[in-house]
């Protein structure tokens, strides 16, 4: 497996990331941790002339609290989103997320930048990312701007990052107090969602107050449950109620079918894995 | 010379569980691997290949590629004369057997997606792939061949049409005709008509499988030595270098294979592969050294496939639980073109389909089928896993409409083990075994009474997970093999093996093996062997393999063989060492070589204390100062061993899964397996192997297709697509043996390599069609995938009134069946 001759550059900021993209053109590629890029290489599916590896630039790494927002640098590695206090502390629901992708190996070089900038209809950090209202902080030659997640996820593996654009950060509003799981249904523990559900909720006094849920798989994009959350406001979280409001987190998903999973099996998994996603959080 | 005060015998090293000798440099990645090969000058060769399954090649056009710098040439097949080769199929299992020309390189036609129709030489493997990328070829495509059933039919489009059919061969086994047993047709027509009888009927699919080594195959050729040196990741070193002296016409002594340490082959690299052909032919047109090594995508579209076939069985029983027939028919998909022993490998199911039964009348009729596919041969068990599954599916099926306890039901059929040895209705002669005693183990380290009362709890409480149970009661034919068997099925070599052992002036001992490990750990086994043969220290026993210069004979290593066959012939040439000792230590002792007895490494002369090690003799021959007249100085040694039987190991495997009957997720929940192989040389060695045995196994069951569109364009060319399972989705494995000792070999062995694989299938799929057949659900195609668990759940239910009759009874659960729905002639296969 080897990849088509490219140049590479490794800028140490931002700013000469910016140039490098617009001296590259639309034949350059950024290089965030590699894992969905180099295969992409290798099997020769895509062929660019120059390689800008964004491992060099410090101000992209790590995590940060900001008010009521932890503020994430698009280099963070999944390993390192994964072990984060703070983040288990206020936005426990990406975290529990990480923790489903693929293999330790994987999770050391795959960023969350790369994941979501990626936006694979089957990648995992997505449907919590919508699902928690995250905001994308997009860096450009006129400088940045912030878009918000429900804007960001275009089409399959399309966002709002234009050319010539880089995503910097990712900004989370903080949860803290509330429930998290996402519900993972794969083939084998290290292969990509069929379905999954990332739900969120805060209980008070046993009735669900507030709800969140987003659905990965079920459209090019991911999908809020927005007809579940609704149902479940107000709800005691009872394993009846729960799985009862669950059986709307179908409504307004358009899944494929291919060899793992026909769209009616998708739809039906989005409801059973809502239901038990729920009940975990809430749990 | 020395005398001894303390004839103190050394601990046994059979039987010891030594951490293995060759782990230190394959864990640690300091071990040369075939593409670690860097020779100066080395060129590098790409393969292009073929995106149609069928095409007719109507030009190649090179001249893209050859502009690229760093490119040395451009060939397509007629360049190097890669379309005249006929790569060989040393297996014809019939007279008639049709065998399509296989070329290294296709000419005019295509007959596989990833057929490989054009090589670039170039300094680097990167200059290479690039200029592959642009080597533009013209095809005209022509109908796909894809369905085994409907490539018999008349009028089907040919995958081959200067053969005229795409049948390969039909090779039958008739118990009547043989006069090994009854006629199975009249068998299954005296049970339809008679009251106290039943035909069980049923159709299976063996999905088609990749063996996926973790090493992708690689060859480097030197032509410039003063033999041709071919150092290839393969199984079969010795097969390899004489096949390519016959295809090639090359002189055999002029030819030198090497097979360094292999990652791994479950039998994907038993060939004569077209690449390692090419690059032979590249090596030598060029007067270069030249390496090919496969990427993984290459690997799995291109490396031989596995299993593949379908399967109609009926078996007539007594409504008390005997069995009276086996009728089995098969048609096994060969792909595109014969590989070395593809068409044999179905054909040795026919010796197993009977098991560990007792059956007194059985046909077994194979018909091999062309496609246009990846070829496929070879694959851990090969034959025998594809008939272990049918039975041991067949034995479940019969019990549930017998109503009858499923391991009650086998036991009345098996061979009890006061009656070994057993000819059975296939012929073979088991010489030792004791099914009783393996399944009365594993029951217990099962716990199977308590999880059959949990099932039903479950049952009860109509749990979301429910719980099955599944069994297999397996034998298998391993140790390949009599060299008078393979005769008598028209293979194409013997089944011997060869042993050197030579003895070094410091007492070390070099032994030289035919057999050619890839994983398995026979430096350590071999070892231990020796140690406790020659009476030396285990560390001085060095065990050599894999080159044709050192090991000059041998046929390698597929078919737990290694131990059984190779391993023999080591004790033989251990003895021969002895032997030819024995004269020389009675010059030494001064004593007459009757009264000589040797033990713990020394001749000692019976009622003395004086002795002299065979490490010491070793030195006196190597000095050769004095020793006796008439004889050679000299106490090395060579023995050739072929076995008279085959190895038999058997065991009892139980399975428990969870189906998440809302998702139709299978987990693993609990997997006891007794195994007896034997007398046992290495403890760790041997679960090891049934570790990995079992893995693989159940990776049929759960999760590994290579599945083709419906433009035969293989879906699972990356290893996303072909889900292998890891550790994660395993659980922990009860594994324990029985030991009854081999009687047809002096170590009392039998094979261990490909046990867990023959065994685990059956006991998986039995275990989850056992968690929801009371859903109504009859059959599931492998892998049985969650999304074909729910299916079936879901189409079982959809049956009108089906949901609420659904006590059809697990055959574990002891009802039996209430339901006239699972009826006779029912030979419905899976629901996908
Ligand atoms: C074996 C395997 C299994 C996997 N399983 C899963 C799984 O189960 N779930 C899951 O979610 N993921 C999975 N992944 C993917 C993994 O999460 C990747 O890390 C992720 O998809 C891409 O992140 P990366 O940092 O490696 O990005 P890269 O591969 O480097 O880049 C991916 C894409 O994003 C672009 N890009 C990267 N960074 C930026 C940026 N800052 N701004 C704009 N564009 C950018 C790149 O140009 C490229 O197009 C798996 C990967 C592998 C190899």
């Amino acid at each position: 497996m080897i990849p088509a001759q490219f140049d590479y550059v490794r800028p140490t900021t931002v700013e000469e990331a910016v140039q490098a993209l617009r001296d590259g053109g639309d034949d350059a590629k950024l290089l965030a941790g590699g894992q969905s890029l180099l295969p992409v290489l290798r099997l020769r599916m895509a062929d660019p002339s120059l390689i800008i590896d964004l491992g060099g630039i410090a101000e992209l790494k790590g995590l940060r609290e900001e008010g009521n927002e932890v503020v994430v640098g698009a280099m963070t590695s999944h390993h390192d989103v994964a072990r984060d206090d703070t983040l288990r502390q206020h936005v426990a629901l990406i975290q529990e997320a990480t923790k489903t992708v693929a293999d330790p190996q994987v999770r050391h070089r795959g960023t969350l930048g790369g994941a979501l900038a990626h936006a694979d209809p089957a990648g995992d950090l997505a449907a919590p990312a919508l699902a928690l209202d995250a905001q994308f902080v997009i860096a450009g030659p006129n400088g940045t701007r912030t878009v918000a997640a429900a804007d960001f996820f275009e089409d399959y593996f399309t966002t709002a990052i234009g050319e010539g654009e880089l995503l910097t950060e990712i900004r989370f509003p903080k949860f803290t107090g509330w429930g998290a799981r996402y519900e993972k249904f794969n083939r084998v523990a290290q292969a990509w969602s069929i379905v999954a559900v990332a739900a969120t909720v805060k209980v008070e006094g046993g009735t669900i107050s507030e709800a969140r849920i987003g659905l990965t798989n079920m459209a090019g994009t991911p999908v809020r449950a927005r007809a579940v959350e609704s149902a479940l406001v107000g709800q005691s979280a009872s394993e009846e109620n729960v799985r009862k409001a669950a059986q709307a987190a179908a409504e307004g998903t358009s899944p494929t079918a291919d060899a793992d999973a026909g769209s009616d099996y998708r739809e039906h998994l989005a409801r059973v894995l809502t239901g038990r996603a729920v009940l975990a959080a809430a749990g | 010379m020395t005398t001894t005060e303390n004839p103190s015998t050394p601990a046994p090293e059979i039987g010891r569980d030594r951490r293995r000798k060759e782990d230190r440099r394959l864990i640690t990645g300091r071990t040369r691997w075939v593409d670690n090969q860097a020779l100066t000058g080395l060129l590098h060769l790409s393969v292009v290949r073929s995106p149609f399954a069928h095409a007719n090649i109507k030009g190649i056009d090179t001249s893209a590629a050859k502009q690229v710098p760093g490119v040395v040439a451009v060939y397509s097949a007629a360049d190097i004369g890669a379309d005249q080769v006929q790569l060989p199929c040393a297996w014809p299992i019939t007279k008639d057997m049709k065998s399509p020309q296989r070329p290294a390189l296709a000419g005019s036609r295509v007959n596989f997606a990833g057929e490989g129709v054009a090589v670039v030489v170039a300094r680097s493997a990167a200059i290479a792939k690039d200029a592959a990328e642009l080597v533009e070829v013209d095809y005209e495509e022509l109908e796909p061949v894809l369905d085994m059933e409907e490539a018999l039919k008349d009028g089907a489009t040919l995958v081959h049409p200067e053969i005229g059919t795409n049948a390969n061969a039909q090779w039958v086994f008739d118990s009547g005709e043989a006069g090994s047993g009854g006629d199975v047709a009249e068998a299954l027509k005296k049970a339809e008509s008679d009251d106290d009888q039943i035909v069980v009927r049923r159709r299976f699919r063996q999905q088609r499988l990749v063996p996926v080594f973790m090493e992708p195959r690689s060859t480097v050729v030197d032509p410039n030595s003063e033999q041709l040196t071919m150092w290839s990741s393969t199984q079969v070193p010795h097969i390899l270098k004489t096949m390519l002296a016959l295809t090639l016409g090359l002189p055999e002594h002029k030819i030198r294979v090497i097979a360094p340490d292999v990652g791994g082959g479950f039998g994907g690299k038993i060939a004569v592969a077209p690449e390692e052909v090419l690059t032979l032919l590249v090596a030598r047109k060029l007067g270069k050294p030249v390496k090919w090594t496969e990427t993984r995508s290459e690997s799995l579209l291109t490396a031989h496939h596995g299993r593949d076939q379908v399967q109609e069985l009926a078996m007539s029983v007594t409504k008390d639980g005997q069995i009276t027939g086996l009728d089995v028919k098969l048609i096994a998909d060969m792909g595109a073109y014969l590989g070395l022993v593809g068409p044999g490998v179905p054909i040795l199911g026919a010796f197993m389909f009977n098991a560990i039964y007792k059956i007194p009348a059985y046909r077994f009729d194979c018909t091999n089928v062309f496609t246009t596919k990846t070829l496929t041969d070879a694959y851990r068990g090969a034959g025998r896993p594809e008939a272990t599954f049918g039975i041991e599916r067949l034995m479940d099926e019969a019990a549930l409409e017998l109503g009858m306890e499923p391991l009650e039901f086998r036991e009345k059929n098996w061979i009890k083990h006061e009656e070994f040895p057993y000819t059975t209705v296939s012929t073979l002669t088991y010489d030792t075994g004791n099914y009783e005693a393996a399944t009365e183990q594993a029951k217990q380290m099962f716990d199977y009474d308590g999880l059959r009362r949990e099932q039903q709890e479950r049952r009860r409480r109509g749990d979301v997970k429910q719980l099955g149970i599944g069994i297999s009661t397996f034998t298998e034919m391993c140790g390949l093999a009599p060299s008078r068997v393979l005769g008598s099925l028209d293979y194409g070599a013997g089944g011997w093996e060869t042993a050197s052992i030579r003895m070094q002036p410091t007492g070390k001992a070099e032994v030289v093996v035919g057999v050619s490990p890839h994983g398995q750990g026979h430096e350590t086994a071999f070892s231990q062997i020796v140690a406790d043969q020659l009476g030396v220290p285990f560390d001085d026993v060095e065990i050599l393999h894999g080159d044709t210069q050192s090991s000059y004979k041998g046929l390698d290593t597929y078919g737990s063989r290694s131990l059984a066959v190779g391993g023999i012939a080591v004790v033989k040439a251990a003895e021969k060492v002895i032997e030819k000792a024995k004269p020389i230590a009675a010059h030494m002792l001064e004593a007459s070589e009757g009264d000589l007895e040797f033990s713990g490494g020394k001749f000692t002369v019976k009622g003395t204390d004086k002795g002299v090690g065979i490490q010491d003799i070793a030195l006196a021959v190597f000095a050769a100062h004095d020793y006796p007249e008439g004889i050679e100085p000299d106490i090395d040694a060579h023995a050739t061993f072929d076995p008279e039987n085959f190895s038999f190991p058997h065991g009892t495997h139980l399975c428990a899964v969870e189906v998440d009957t809302e998702t139709g997720f299978v987990s693993l929940y609990k997997y006891v397996c007794v195994d007896d192989v034997g007398n046992v040389i290495n403890p760790l060695i041997v679960e090891g192997q049934v570790h990995g045995g079992l893995a693989q196994g159940i990776a049929q069951a759960l999760y590994e297709e290579a599945a083709y569109d419906d433009q035969g364009t293989l879906l699972s060319g990356t290893l996303v697509d072909y889900t292998l399972p890891t550790a994660a989705d395993l659980i922990s494995f009860d594994t324990a043996n029985t030991t009854t000792a081999s009687t047809t070999n002096p170590l009392g062995v039998k094979g261990v390599g490909e046990a867990g694989t023959i065994a685990s299938t059956p006991a998986v799929v039995n275990s989850v069609l056992d968690a929801i057949r009371h859903l109504g659900v009859k059959d599931i195609d492998m892998p049985t995938t969650p999304y074909r668990v729910w299916t079936a759940i879901q189409s079982a239910s959809g049956h009108a009134g089906r949901a609420d009759e659904a006590d059809v009874a697990s055959p574990g659960a002891g009802l039996g069946s209430t339901a006239s729905d699972i009826s006779k002639g029912d030979t419905q296969g899976g629901h996908l």
